[in-house]
C-alpha cells in the first residue's frame, strides 16, 4: 500500500510527470484572469473565489487523463489487478496518491495566488479548507472519468465533458464558502455540504471506477 | 409470460412492428388536438398575451427532457442486471430525444424570457439546471460514439448514466443553494386542486400526452433502428 502511494508520488514529480505542470497552468489561469479583468482591485477580490476555484478544477481536469491511462498502456494496470489487495482498494489509493500529487500542491500553491487575487486576508483559511476538501472530491470524481474513457484514444476532451457536469456540485459548494466568508455570512453551511459531498464521493468513486476499469480491461 | 419475454429481439421487433402505426396515429392526433387547440382555440392572458401559447411546447418538453433520462436511468439499470441488449439500445435510442427535448425546452424558455423577463437567459435554478442536464446528455451521447465495443459502450455508458443521475440530482439542489430563481414554481403538479386556468389546462394535458406519446414512439422507432443496425453488423462480421 505505502509503496504503491510512493511509486505513485515518484511518478508525478521526476521529469514528465504533471505536479508541476499543473501548478504552472493554476499561476497561468490567474495572470491570464487578471490580465484579462484588468487592474481594478475590487473586482479581482470579488473574482478571486471563483478564479482560484475555476484553476484548481481545470488544472485537475488536465491531470485526470494520466491517472490510470500511462497504467493502462504500459500494463501496470493489469499487474496491480493481480495483487493480493482488491482493486478497489488500489483505486482508492490512486486517487489519493492523485490528490497528494495533484491538489494538495495546488492548495499549498493557493495563498500565494489568493494574495495576487487581492482576496481579504481574513478569508484566507476558509480558502484552504475549501479548496482542500474540495481538490480531493475533485480527484475521486474525476477518477471516475478516467476509468470510463480509459480505453479511448486520445480521450481528454471527452474527458472533460464528462466529468466537468460531475464537478457542479463541488464548484458550487467551494465557491460559496470562500464568498459567505468574504461577505462576513456563513460559511460553515456550505462546508459542511462540501464536507459530506467529498466523503460521499470518495466511498462512491472505487467501486463505480474500478467496475470501469474491469469493462475496459476484459 | 413474463414482461422480460419482450426484452427478445426478436419478439419485440415482431411486437412493436404491430403496435408501431398506431401508435404514431395517436401521437399525431394528440399533438394536433393539443397544440391545434392550444395555439388557436385558447384566448390571450391578459398579462402574458399570445406569449402564454409557448406552455404547450415548453412544458412537454421540459417534462419530457427529465422523464427521457428517467427512462435511460431505468433501462442502464435493467441492461446492468439483467443483460438485455434491448434495454441498452432503447437507453442509447433515447438519448438524442432527450437531448432535442431539453434543447426544445432551453429555446422556447429563451423565447418566452426575452418579452416576460426582459431577457433571453438567466442564470436561475431551472435554468442552468437544464443547461448542466443537456450536457449530461451530450457526453453520455459522445461516450457510446467514442467506444467500439458495443457491449462495453452499453456497460460504460450506463455507468456513466447512474453516476450521472446521482450527480444531476446534487445538482439540483445545489444549484438551488447558489442562485435565487426568476422561474415562476411548478405550473403543474399532481396534488393542487387547480393548476392553472382550465381554458389552458385541458390543452395542456393533450400537449402533455402528445409530447410523451412523441417520445416513446421515437425511442422505439430509434431502438428498432438499433436493432436493425446491429443484426446488419453482425452479418458482416460472418461474411467476412
Amino acid at each position: 500500500m505505502m509503496a504503491l502511494v510512493t511509486r505513485e508520488i515518484t511518478l508525478a514529480t521526476r521529469a514528465g510527470g504533471g505536479t508541476a505542470l499543473g501548478l504552472a497552468f493554476f499561476l497561468i489561469m490567474v495572470l491570464i484572469t487578471a490580465l484579462g479583468l484588468g487592474r481594478d482591485t475590487e473586482l479581482l477580490a470579488k473574482a478571486a473565489p471563483g478564479t482560484l476555484w475555476v484553476g484548481a478544477l481545470l488544472a485537475t481536469l488536465l491531470s485526470l487523463d494520466r491517472l490510470f491511462q500511462a497504467d493502462f498502456e504500459d500494463g501496470a494496470l493489469e499487474a496491480l489487478c493481480l495483487s493480493p489487495q482488491p482493486l478497489e482498494a488500489i483505486v482508492a489509493i490512486k486517487i489519493f496518491a492523485h490528490w497528494l500529487t495533484t491538489g494538495l500542491p495546488l492548495v499549498i500553491l493557493s495563498p500565494v495566488m489568493a494574495l495576487m487575487m487581492q482576496l481579504p486576508g481574513a478569508t484566507m483559511g476558509w480558502m484552504i479548507a475549501s479548496l482542500g476538501i474540495g481538490t480531493l472530491s475533485l480527484s475521486a470524481i474525476g477518477a471516475i472519468g478516467a476509468a470510463l474513457t480509459l480505453g479511448i484514444r486520445r480521450g481528454g476532451l471527452l474527458l472533460s465533458l464528462l466529468v466537468a457536469p460531475l464537478f457542479v456540485p463541488t464548484l458550487i459548494f467551494g465557491v460559496a464558502i470562500i464568498q459567505n466568508a468574504a461577505q462576513a455570512l456563513d460559511p460553515v453551511t456550505p462546508l459542511l455540504l462540501l464536507s459530506g459531498l467529498t466523503l460521499f464521493a470518495l466511498v462512491l468513486s472505487p467501486i463505480v471506477a474500478t467496475y470501469a476499469l474491469r469493462v475496459n480491461m476484459s | 409470460m413474463s414482461l422480460w419475454s419482450y426484452a427478445n429481439p426478436a419478439k419485440f421487433m415482431a411486437t412493436t412492428d404491430r403496435f408501431i402505426l398506431p401508435l404514431v396515429m395517436l401521437t399525431a392526433l394528440c399533438l394536433v388536438i393539443g397544440l391545434g387547440w392550444g395555439f388557436f382555440g385558447t384566448p390571450d392572458d391578459y398579462q402574458q398575451g399570445s406569449t402564454v401559447k409557448i406552455i404547450y411546447i415548453h412544458v412537454p418538453s421540459a417534462l419530457m427532457a427529465i422523464n427521457a433520462w428517467a427512462m435511460m436511468l431505468v433501462a442502464s439499470l435493467i441492461w446492468l442486471i439483467r443483460r438485455h441488449h434491448v434495454s441498452a439500445l432503447a437507453a442509447k435510442a433515447a438519448a438524442p430525444v432527450g437531448v432535442t427535448m431539453t434543447l426544445i425546452a432551453l429555446l422556447t424558455g429563451a423565447i418566452w424570457g426575452q418579452p416576460m423577463w426582459g431577457t433571453y437567459w438567466e442564470w436561475d435554478p431551472r435554468l442552468t439546471s437544464f443547461l448542466i442536464l443537456f450536457i449530461f446528455y451530450l457526453g453520455y451521447m459522445a461516450l457510446w460514439s467514442a467506444i467500439e465495443d458495443p457491449d462495453k459502450a452499453a456497460d460504460l455508458t450506463s455507468v456513466l448514466c447512474l453516476v450521472g443521475s446521482v450527480f444531476a440530482f446534487l445538482s439540483r439542489y445545489a444549484v438551488n443553494f447558489w442562485a435565487q430563481g426568476l422561474h415562476q414554481g411548478a405550473s403543474l403538479s399532481l396534488d393542487k386542486e387547480e393548476n392553472v386556468h382550465d381554458v389552458f389546462y385541458h390543452p395542456l394535458l393533450f400537449a402533455i400526452a402528445g409530447f410523451s406519446l412523441l417520445f416513446v414512439t421515437l425511442v422505439l422507432v430509434r431502438t428498432r433502428t438499433e436493432i436493425r443496425l446491429r443484426r446488419a453488423t453482425a452479418l458482416e462480421a460472418r461474411d467476412r
